[in-house]
């Protein structure tokens, strides 16, 4: 079965009401989930058998400017045991506060920094919230779109 | 200086200091701050950024074909395996397969530049350490694949080999044949490392038992590559979602049991055996016929046809000028790169150039460990363990 396909199913079953919309393109499925169920959507992802996606691979953001809610969360999960990839996504208002996943993998301490970093995305619950790539000093969001990329 | 290094109450004698971000055992501009009592590490902080380039950026302001160059400079140890990368990545996207030889190619190149990073990363570890006779032995056999590298598609560094559709052109004979006496020689040459290494007590004592790492840590930072399957997980893309045909090679995942520095070494020696085993085995079944698709719209015509037809002149142009254009959707597609799992994120909504583009980089992930690794340990084992994660700061910071 393609990727994700199963796991959306299960979770439509387990969480009425949280999947908003889902997707997919050349056999890659995705789902977008509701902001506030995004922490216990990503637990049962992890530790329920018929899910076990042990890896966060990857998180980031993309901004839709025209959008009433801007800022599109995007998830990577996979699981080594089942051999199977799940993209989640949520949607979020210019800044956040979105939830973080800091207390369930590590690999999302650097990765939400970077969200942050790149987009101003403010992860409630981050236990260290900075900047990673970009000077402290800094003070635009480089990867936001109405940011140019050459100025003046 | 960082704010959140100060003094405590067990430590009441903390001295804190700056390592990088240019010191020759950082790899690159990482620096760390570490917060040293003694010669223990009371807590390190990596500071990242140095090398940030904005490629994220840059490619939602390039075609596809002109982000090609980019991906050079993302491990520029490896540049080969991130062309191939990228251009799977952009095909996935168009829908499209490449011809079986251009496959093969590409896995020759990919496999080529595995051994070349492996062979920096073994010949730098071991000088840190002090082990310096194995570095001129490495470094020496990294020329030779240097000149293959070269051979093959002009620069050592800058290669931009891929295109999406295909490579920039096929291998000649007399490089096979380069190749060839390459790979058969490759395997005495791992033993000879060995021989400076595996069983030396000096080499022993400072990476057994040093910057232990258990399979649950690995998964959770993220950790993928050589240094996770040191940890005993036996994942690698290659295996788990072969893509170039690699189902079609005989090969073994080496893995590990301490996830130690001595086991990261472990592993990575014994995947230069295996990359040989697979060139070996790629340069036998070689097949004939094109190494692009044939596809005007996307792939640039033959540069004879171009200088001698207007037709191949008009469609050189439009391609290098404006690009071609993508369908709307979204992909995730990963490779197994010498340092771990190099994954593109591409959102399209159409057009010539990606609405988003997101690199997923493994040394990112991977240098994220630094502290769980040093904090309790010597200082002195600070560089063993920096050289063991075998980061590229270029794809750390992109």
């Amino acid at each position: 079965m393609a990727d994700g396909e199963k796991t959306i199913e299960l979770l439509r079953e387990k969480f009425p009401g949280a999947a908003v919309a889902s997707g997919s393109y050349r056999d890659q499925h995705w789902v977008q989930v509701r902001l506030d169920s995004l922490p216990e959507i990503a637990r049962w992802l992890r530790d329920a058998p018929e899910t076990s996606y042990e890896f966060l691979l990857d998180v980031t953001a993309v901004h839709w400017p025209d959008d009433p809610e801007p800022i599109e969360l995007v998830y990577h999960f996979f699981s080594l045991s089942r051999n199977d990839r799940l993209r989640l996504k949520s949607r979020a208002s210019d800044r956040g506060p979105v939830p973080t996943l800091c207390d369930l993998w590590a690999s999302a301490d650097w990765n939400e920094r970077e969200t942050y970093d790149m987009f101003g995305v403010v992860f409630e619950g981050h236990p260290d919230l900075r900047r990673i790539l970009m000077p402290d000093d800094y003070t635009d969001f480089p990867l936001r779109k109405e940011l140019p990329l050459f100025r003046g | 200086m960082d704010h959140r290094i100060e003094r405590s109450e067990e430590h009441p004698d903390v001295i804190t200091i700056n390592m990088g971000p240019s010191h020759p055992a950082t790899h690159g501009v990482l620096r760390v701050v570490l917060q040293l009592d003694g010669e223990t590490v009371v807590k390190a902080v990596p500071h990242l950024g140095y090398l940030h380039r904005g490629m994220e950026k840059l490619a939602e302001n390039r075609t596809y074909l002109q982000f090609i160059p980019y991906t050079d400079r993302m491990d520029y140890l490896s540049p080969l395996c991130a062309n191939v990368g990228f251009a799977l990545a952009v095909e996935e996207l168009l829908g499209v397969r490449v011809p079986p030889r251009c496959e093969v190619i590409r896995v020759l190149a990919s496999e080529l530049a595995r051994i070349g990073s492996h062979l920096v990363w073994l010949g730098t570890h071991a000088l840190d350490i002090g082990a310096a006779t194995v570095f001129f032995h490495t470094f020496k056999d990294r020329e030779w694949h240097y000149d293959l590298v070269e051979d093959l598609c002009g620069a050592r560094l800058t290669t931009s080999y891929t295109r999406v559709g295909g490579v920039a052109h096929d291998v000649t004979k007399e490089w096979l044949g380069k190749l060839r006496e390459f790979v058969d020689a490759f395997s005495g040459r791992v033993d000879e490392y060995e021989s400076l290494l595996t069983n030396n007590a000096i080499w022993l004592e400072r990476t057994q038992g040093v910057g232990s790492l258990t399979a649950e840590q690995a998964i959770s930072h993220g950790m993928t590559g050589p240094s996770l399957r040191a940890t005993g997980v036996e994942y690698d893309v290659r295996k788990a979602r072969p893509y170039s045909g690699y189902e079609n090679y005989d090969f073994e995942v080496p893995t590990g049991t301490e996830g130690d520095v001595y086991d990261r070494y472990l592993v990575r020696i014994e995947e230069m055996r295996q990359a040989a085993r697979i060139l070996d085995q790629a340069l036998r079944n070689l097949p004939d016929g094109p190494v692009n698709i044939d596809d005007p719209k996307i792939f640039l015509p033959p540069k004879k046809r171009v200088l001698t037809s207007m037709e191949e002149l008009i469609q050189q142009f439009m391609i290098v000028t404006e690009g071609f254009d993508c369908p709307e959707g979204e992909i995730y597609h990963s490779t197994e790169v010498p340092k771990g799992e190099l994954g593109f994120y591409i959102i399209s909504t159409g057009g010539k150039s990606p609405y988003r583009l997101r690199i997923r980089s493994p040394s990112f992930n991977n240098v994220s460990t630094l502290p769980v690794l040093v904090e309790g340990g010597l200082i002195a084992d600070v560089i063993a363990n920096i050289a063991s994660l075998d980061p590229v700061m270029g794809e750390v910071d992109r």
